[in-house]
């Protein structure tokens, strides 16, 4: 049965249309408009979806959107403090050039802001484990990990 | 590199932040008012006959628009055989092959027609290989063949859908006067492109009736004209605009959904949108070619390779699609990179009850590398040789000639084969664990950048500043990126003042694809003539404006054209562009135009069948890997990874290091793990969850070895680096495998069970004691 859902995204309460089986994904691009968590799978297994709920990342796709009530949604669209303006995780990827087509890069950047919450300085063994669930078709990661571990480097300067 | 404003500098793409903050606009992201969504049934048959389609419960399902089935989309296309429908007509040739689609106001509506249309079907025999197919008497899966339109129309055997042959020299009378010839036989599985974006695609008919259709793709042309074909319209009533695109590497070459997309538009007036699901996509779409190679190489005691054969049998599923190029083109590669007078090289492509392959990064080539690298260090081993000495000893240089007789004006690989080895040896890692094996395996690859033809325009607008337009789409490898870079150091400005077009068949000039490695190579040509071009007219206005000769003046950084040793007497791109606009001889626009035409040359080389002759600017590359075995389970695990690359230049060395280590890390998938495996007439893992692709911590640290001899014909010298990296991978890590073990595999992927089988077998043999 559809009902009406209350859900906190990127800091701001919104309503949304859901029945008991509803993906968090399907709300969140078709309902709310925020197509940055992509849908390379629908199973859970591609980590293109991935957001943060409750500051732990998720699978949009598997998360009901139900379930999600009272707990705090962060997405890829709520980090860049505006559009020519990166957050330091995008910036890092840029620099590395680790951004090639570009499909897994919001879910990589949620996982990676998973882990620099709990880990501020990963060693490379930590960030390939962080992205284990994140498929990438183009880069071969290196770029990705070795952006990441830069993260948690003190920065020249 | 100090002397250029943007050529040689591994800028950040211009598309990061927008790919990086979730803006970045994707197929699946468009919405457009009153769009309708649309989905596909897919056969459930590898063969069979089709008896019946009946539509009625799904078009009484409320919220349904359309349903299309194979009569409402009766032309054949295909770009060497037109042998294929939108939607199976009459028969059905490979499970998943769609029979019907559905456009509903929503998604979940769509789907659930789908499972509403009762489709009953005559199962047939099928043919799941090639060897199956050719049997005498097997089934025939186009029992039309003969009637369809074909590129080349020569007879062809059943089951066959293109054979070639390219050879040089007497390969056979050779093979008598060597002191050893080495023979095997080699096998490769289907591996799945797996973009991580699935096909899509978005039709709209607009207020002029035409079609426009935005969808991921390699090349929006290809797009109009093979939906004009499918379609039966004129090629001005469909447009097709490129999205960005979530990954291709060939996967997207040819039309994917639209087609049908476009005419469930026209037929209800609605925009539709049409994204397969995951497992759709799977079943559906394409493969590289499942192949079997039998090689026979013969070479003198010193190492000196003199002759070469090749037996090639391509699976090409149940399309011909491009399998006729992938055939000429692996056969064009299948003597390596090496200086072999005497070389026989044939093949054939066989219809099969199988996904349609096509053309996957490397189009043929990392098949048959496989199979001749493999087979240098059997060679090698043979006669007791280094097994890079034995590639030096035989690799190309600058001035030597390809098979067909292109004259290679530059060559890197002898640097290439140096870099890895030396990096590969100066490695120091502790000894392995008890029970593990180490070795470092090497590979010598060739591969071409080029292709057809080309072209650009660019604009130089009011305020000075540059719109380039191509029509060249950037799959994520970067070419929009290192086109602006070649577009601002020809014309001296920064690469920020120069604005790529969206490609768009309305308004960009022609681009074959985003294929063949090409962009860079052919369309970078493009871009720097279309540049001279533009700052010959600069330069006509600049000498009017100052008063001097065209011939005294010069281009300065920033966007300016000054008089030669003149300092300060200089205009700017905007007071030119301004005159031109306003005053006098209207706005300046520079144009260009390209083909590739290279040689081959009928005297030297026989070639019959789909060969390929002027195809591109040959490239070179090495790679090594160095690997870990498990005596106890086969496990594989690949510690480390070199791949030189000859770019000729690199335009932008981090774009060049990510398709370097993107290439590598598919080509240790298909070394290792990726598999689209069979259970009888049906794909067994059609899913992500169970083919597997590498992961983060599946994968080494990859080292891009960047190599620059600056090629002639090339902007600014480069060359393209593309699908290369992926070519010599699997042969690196087979050839480290047998360094380690002293196995010699021959089939792909090189799965724990297949080393452990090949590793229990070579201790039976050397218990019986007939070991070697």
């Amino acid at each position: 049965m559809t009902t009406t859902v209350r859900l906190d995204v990127n800091g701001e309460v919104r309503e949304v249309r859901a029945d008991g089986a509803t993906p968090l994904l399907d709300v969140l691009r078709d309902q709310l408009g925020l197509v940055g968590a992509k849908r390379g799978c629908s199973y859970g297994v591609c980590g293109t979806c991935t957001v943060l709920i409750d500051g732990m990342a998720a699978r949009a796709c598997l998360a009901v959107a139900a379930d999600c009530e009272g707990r705090a949604i962060e997405t890829v669209e709520a980090l860049a403090p505006g559009p020519d303006r990166l957050h330091p995780i995008q910036a890092a990827l840029a620099r590395a050039g680790a951004v090639q087509c570009g499909f897994c890069i919001p879910g990589v950047v949620m996982a990676a802001r998973a882990l620099l919450a709990v880990n501020p300085a990963p060693d490379e063994d930590a960030v390939r484990e962080a992205l284990s669930g994140q498929m990438c078709r183009c880069s071969g990661y290196g770029a990705l990990v070795e952006a990441i571990v830069g993260m948690g480097r003190p920065q020249d300067g | 590199m100090a002397d250029t404003l943007a050529v040689g500098r591994g800028i950040p793409r211009l598309e990061a932040p927008a790919k990086l903050t979730g803006r970045a606009v994707y197929v699946d992201d468009i919405r457009r008012p009153g769009m309708l969504h649309a989905a596909l049934l897919l056969a459930p048959h590898a063969h069979a006959r089709i008896v019946s389609v009946d539509v009625s419960a799904a078009l009484a399902l409320p919220g349904v628009r359309c349903v299309l089935t194979g009569d409402d989309l009766p032309h054949r296309f295909g770009a060497f055989v037109k042998d294929e429908t939108v939607l199976a007509r009459g028969t059905v040739r490979y499970f998943g092959e769609p029979v019907a689609a559905v456009a509903a106001d929503d998604l979940a509506t769509a789907r659930a027609a789908v499972d509403l249309i009762v489709a009953t079907y005559e199962d047939r025999p099928s043919v799941m290989d090639p060897d199956a197919a050719l049997a005498p008497g097997a089934p025939v899966l186009h029992a039309d063949f003969a009637t369809y339109e074909r590129r080349r129309a020569s007879p062809l055997p059943p089951n066959v859908c293109a054979e070639t042959t390219i050879a040089e020299g007497d390969a056979e009378a050779a093979f008598a006067g060597c002191d050893v010839v080495v023979e095997g036989v080699f096998e490769t599985q289907p591996q799945v492109h797996c973009y991580l974006e699935p096909c899509g695609a978005v039709a709209e008919v607009d207020d002029r009736g035409r079609v426009t259709i935005w969808s991921p793709c390699q090349s929006v042309f290809r797009v109009q004209a093979t939906v004009a074909e499918a379609l039966d319209l004129p090629m001005s009533r469909v447009r097709a605009i490129a999205t960005m695109v979530g990954g291709a590497f060939g996967g997207k070459s040819d039309v994917t959904v639209q087609p049908a997309a476009a005419l469930l538009a026209m037929r209800t007036g609605r925009p539709v949108k049409l994204v397969l699901s995951r497992n759709d996509d799977f079943l559906s779409m394409r493969t590289r070619h499942p192949a079997r190679v039998r090689v026979r190489t013969g070479a003198m005691r010193d190492g000196t390779l003199v002759a070469r054969t090749v037996d090639l049998t391509l699976d090409g599923g149940a399309y011909a699609e491009d399998s006729g190029a992938v055939l000429g083109f692996a056969l064009l590669m299948a003597r390596g990179p090496y200086r072999i007078p005497h070389v026989r090289c044939v093949g054939r492509a066989v219809y099969t009850n199988r996904l349609r392959a096509a053309g996957f990064r490397g189009y043929g080539n990392p098949q048959v590398t496989f199979a001749g690298e493999a087979q240098i260090d059997d060679i090698a081993a043979r006669l007791g040789l280094d097994p890079v000495e034995i590639r030096l000893r035989n690799a190309m240089r600058t001035g030597d000639r390809w098979v067909g007789g292109q004259e290679l004006a530059s060559c890197g690989l002898t640097e290439c084969l140096e870099a890895v080895r030396d990096a590969a040896r100066a490695v120091r890692r502790p000894p392995p664990a008890p029970g593990r094996r180490r070795g470092t395996g090497f590979s010598a690859i060739a591969h071409i950048c080029g292709i057809l033809s080309t072209s650009a325009v660019l604009k130089v607008l009011e305020d000075g500043t540059l719109t380039l337009n191509t029509g060249a789409v950037d799959l994520g490898e970067g070419s929009d990126t290192v086109l602006a870079q070649i577009c601002a150091e020809a014309l001296q400005v920064p690469v920020d003042r120069v604005n790529f077009a969206v490609p768009d068949t309305d308004g960009s000039p022609y681009n074959w694809s985003t294929g063949g490695s090409r962009v860079t190579y052919m369309v970078g040509r493009a871009v720097t003539a279309a540049a001279a071009d533009v700052r010959e007219k600069l330069f006509a206005h600049a000498a009017d404006m100052m008063e001097c000769a065209a011939i005294d003046l010069e281009l300065r950084p920033g966007g300016k054209v000054g008089i030669a040793g003149v300092p300060g007497r200089e205009v700017g791109f905007r007071a030119i562009s301004m005159r031109a606009h306003w005053a006098v001889g209207g706005p300046v626009i520079g144009t260009a135009s390209v083909m590739f035409e290279g040689g081959f040359d009928p005297k030297r080389t026989e070639m019959t069948g789909d060969g390929i002759g002027r195809l591109g600017t040959y490239v070179f590359g090495a790679q090594a890997a160095e690997v870990e075995v498990d005596e106890a389970t086969g496990e594989v695990r690949v510690l480390e990874v070199w791949s030189a690359h000859d770019v000729g230049r690199a335009i932008n060395p981090l774009a060049v290091a990510g398709q370097i280590q993107g290439g590598v890390a598919q080509g240790l998938g298909y070394a290792l793990m990726e598999d689209l495996v069979y259970d009888g007439e049906r794909p067994a893992n059609p899913s992500l969850a169970d083919y597997k692709v590498p992961g983060a911590p599946d994968l080494p640290p990859i080292r891009p070895i960047i190599v620059e001899h600056p090629e002639p014909t090339g902007p600014f010298g480069a060359k393209g680096i593309g699908e290369p990296p992926v070519i010599g991978v699997a042969p690196a890590v087979r050839n480290a495998i047998a360094a380690a073990t002293g196995v010699r595999l021959a089939v792909l992927p090189m799965t724990p069970e297949r080393v452990l089988d090949a590793l229990s077998a070579q201790e039976e043999r050397s218990d019986d004691g007939t070991g070697d």
